[in-house]
């Protein structure tokens, strides 16, 4: 059967695809460049269309914690906002983490810091991919570079949250938002019932039927042995991801001399950069990583094997090279090239940047 | 059976005058003699067993003296941070609009951190219950000044006494809340004497009554007593309360079927 095509905002395809993937509630605030996910959720009434609760709360604290509420309960919840908002959200990341609740947060990156810019920016890395908030945790992070790819990744991100137990991220940015594609659509996920929520997620607070223990979530253990035990039990949830969930795309790389590593719109230019160097003579490929975290290593590590350079481009000071250098151990030239404060580098530049930086430098 | 000193013979069903709820657990209650919090415990169990809803209640625990709330009440719960139980029982009400949703929550966490969730989800009309502890203090940290902390009465940072020109007033977040149309029933009470004890259960039982009639948040503010961040022995701490707290924060129903009460 023809799949449903539709001209698309980033941000319109987000609310669309939670609509599809069957998610119960989406808590949000409004906040530029992401004010569209939430504009369309009103303007669409998902709670005809699948019973979805939609609700504007009273700041991106309310929004996060009304997510961590429903989580709790079992539900596929999410909210989306742009970084400065995301900060805001970043306590009720960690109780959500440390509870080791499901649900869905998407970050529409504007660079900072502080109020600093409504355009793009990749600066959110280092927040997204290190914790973030308080304590030893860790999101999942998908990094979209389409719009069909924020369509994509929001079943896949509810999908791997609901599979570990762990909150996911989608860490786009203005320019993916913003920027209208062809996305294709896939039929609508009727959302669980709640015989399925209790099948699913049988630790949820549903209500205490007589017969079983009572659900508790709470992130709390004041003896320090137990918090230490519940922390490992973490941390050993988060190896299982990294050797399980590693997952990026390769361009150009069979025969490639040097390589471009870069997520998301970066990735893009980086693509066009390419078809310039080649035009040129310069054999260059790219990785591009689709799990921010769990990183992929293994791919970085095998490229590292097989290239004279890498130029790490992205639109930040400087954020992913360092677990990029990190995986390489000084075996090959790992340096970056970035713009920032809202700028878009051009594929001309970044072409420019792998001649001087890399194969010149 | 024999019960140690105990004569067998009056154990019998006719002779009972008390039984714990079945809604409390058997776990023992970490807080300080003469608290006003075992009290209220006992209370919301007591409600829920009468009603029956057990099975269809969800409770909300707060950052404070009753963090580990979910250790007493045999119900489903989650803990929240500090100041945003409302925030989590407006998304659990929603999506679960059939169930009974109250958070427990004390007056550092609704009325300082968590003004802003207290006042919005009571705006909105939730369908939820707070039972609000106001003892005038952040007992769990140490004894703080907290938002409600009287004028002049000391804490661990106003050592010399609220001053009011320095560190604000004392706030009635329950007479804000009274006064948002969102608001159904906003009572205050207290748990100090075996009549209060009635009427706070009332009043937690009537709030409880008109979660399923969906009428808007209903708010049970109950006064207590913080003996130990006081300083006082709990008997002292009782007469302080009713000499000093009563008339700053009388007792009574403040807003009934959605009509503040004149006074």
């Amino acid at each position: 059967m023809k799949k449903e095509l539709r001209l698309m905002k980033g941000n319109e395809a987000i609310a669309e695809a939670a609509i599809r993937a069957g998610c119960d509630g989406y808590f949000g605030y409004p906040i530029t460049p992401q004010s569209e996910v939430l504009e369309y959720l009103m303007a669409e009434k998902p709670h005809e269309r699948t019973g979805m609760v939609v609700l504007q709360a009273e700041s991106e604290v309310a929004s996060i914690n009304m997510v961590y509420g429903g989580a709790a309960c079992g539900k596929k919840v999410m909210t989306s906002s742009s970084s400065p908002g995301i900060s805001l959200m970043q306590e009720g990341l960690s109780y959500i983490a440390g509870a080791e609740l499901p649900c869905l947060v998407v970050n529409v990156v504007r660079g900072g810091p502080g109020l600093g810019t409504i355009q793009p920016s990749q600066s959110d890395y280092f927040q997204a991919v290190k914790g973030g908030g308080h304590g030893d945790y860790k999101l999942i992070v998908l990094a979209p570079s389409s719009v069909q790819e924020m369509y994509d990744f929001v079943g896949l991100a509810f999908e791997l949250a609901f599979k570990y137990r762990n909150p996911a991220m989608i860490l786009s940015d203005g320019a993916i938002g913003q920027m209208m594609e062809k996305v294709e659509l896939d039929d609508p996920r009727p959302r669980w019932t709640d015989e399925e929520i209790v099948r699913i997620s049988p630790w949820a607070t549903t209500g205490k039927p007589a017969g079983r223990e009572r659900n508790i979530i709470t992130s709390l253990e004041l003896d320090p042995a137990k918090q230490e035990k519940l922390n490992l039990k973490l941390q050993e949830k988060y190896r299982k991801l990294e050797k399980e969930e590693q997952r990026f795309e390769k361009f150009f790389c069979d025969d490639a001399e040097y390589a471009f590593m870069a997520f998301g719109t970066s990735s893009r230019i980086c693509l066009k950069a390419i078809q310039l160097a080649r035009a040129k003579g310069i054999r260059v490929g790219m990785l591009r990583p689709i799990t921010l975290y769990p990183f992929p290593v293994d791919a970085v590590k095998e490229m590292a094997g097989k290239v004279r350079g890498i130029l790490v481009v992205e639109m930040n000071a400087g954020q992913m090279i360092e677990d990029v250098r990190m995986i390489v151990e000084g075996k090959v030239k790992v340096e970056h090239y970035g713009r920032f404060g809202g700028i878009i580098p051009s594929p001309e530049e970044v072409e420019l940047a792998l001649e001087q930086i890399i194969i010149g430098g | 059976m024999e019960t140690g000193t105990v004569n067998s013979d009056i154990i019998r069903e006719e002779n009972l005058v008390y039984r714990k709820s079945r809604v409390l657990t058997d776990n023992i209650m970490h807080y300080c003699p003469g608290c006003g919090h075992g009290t209220t415990h006992r209370i919301i169990a007591e409600v829920i067993e009468e009603l029956d809803i057990q099975e269809e209640v969800i409770g909300i625990a707060p950052v404070g003296c009753s963090v580990l709330a979910y250790n007493y009440l045999d119900i489903d719960m989650q803990e929240a941070a500090h100041g945003r139980a409302p925030a989590l029982a407006t998304a659990i009400k929603r999506l679960m609009p059939s169930k009974y949703v109250f958070t427990y929550q004390g007056d550092g966490d609704l009325a300082a951190i968590g003004t802003s969730e207290t006042i919005h989800s009571a705006n909105r009309g939730e369908n939820i219950t707070i039972v609000f502890i106001n003892n005038g203090i952040y007992g769990m940290t140490g004894g703080q000044m907290a938002p409600t902390t009287l004028e002049g009465m000391k804490s661990s940072t106003s050592p010399y006494g609220r001053e009011v020109s320095l560190m604000g007033h004392p706030l009635k977040i329950t007479d804000l809340v009274a006064r948002l149309p969102g608001s159904y029933f906003v009572t205050r009470q207290a748990v100090h004497t075996p009549a209060n004890v009635r009427k706070t259960k009332k009043a937690i039982r009537t709030a409880f009554e008109l979660q399923r009639e969906k009428k808007g948040m209903t708010f049970v503010e109950v006064l207590s007593n913080c003996n130990s961040g006081w300083k006082m022995t709990p008997v002292q701490a009782n007469k302080w309360m009713v000499e000093n707290m009563f008339p700053f924060f009388p007792l009574g129903d403040i807003k009934v079927n959605g009509e503040l009460v004149s006074k």
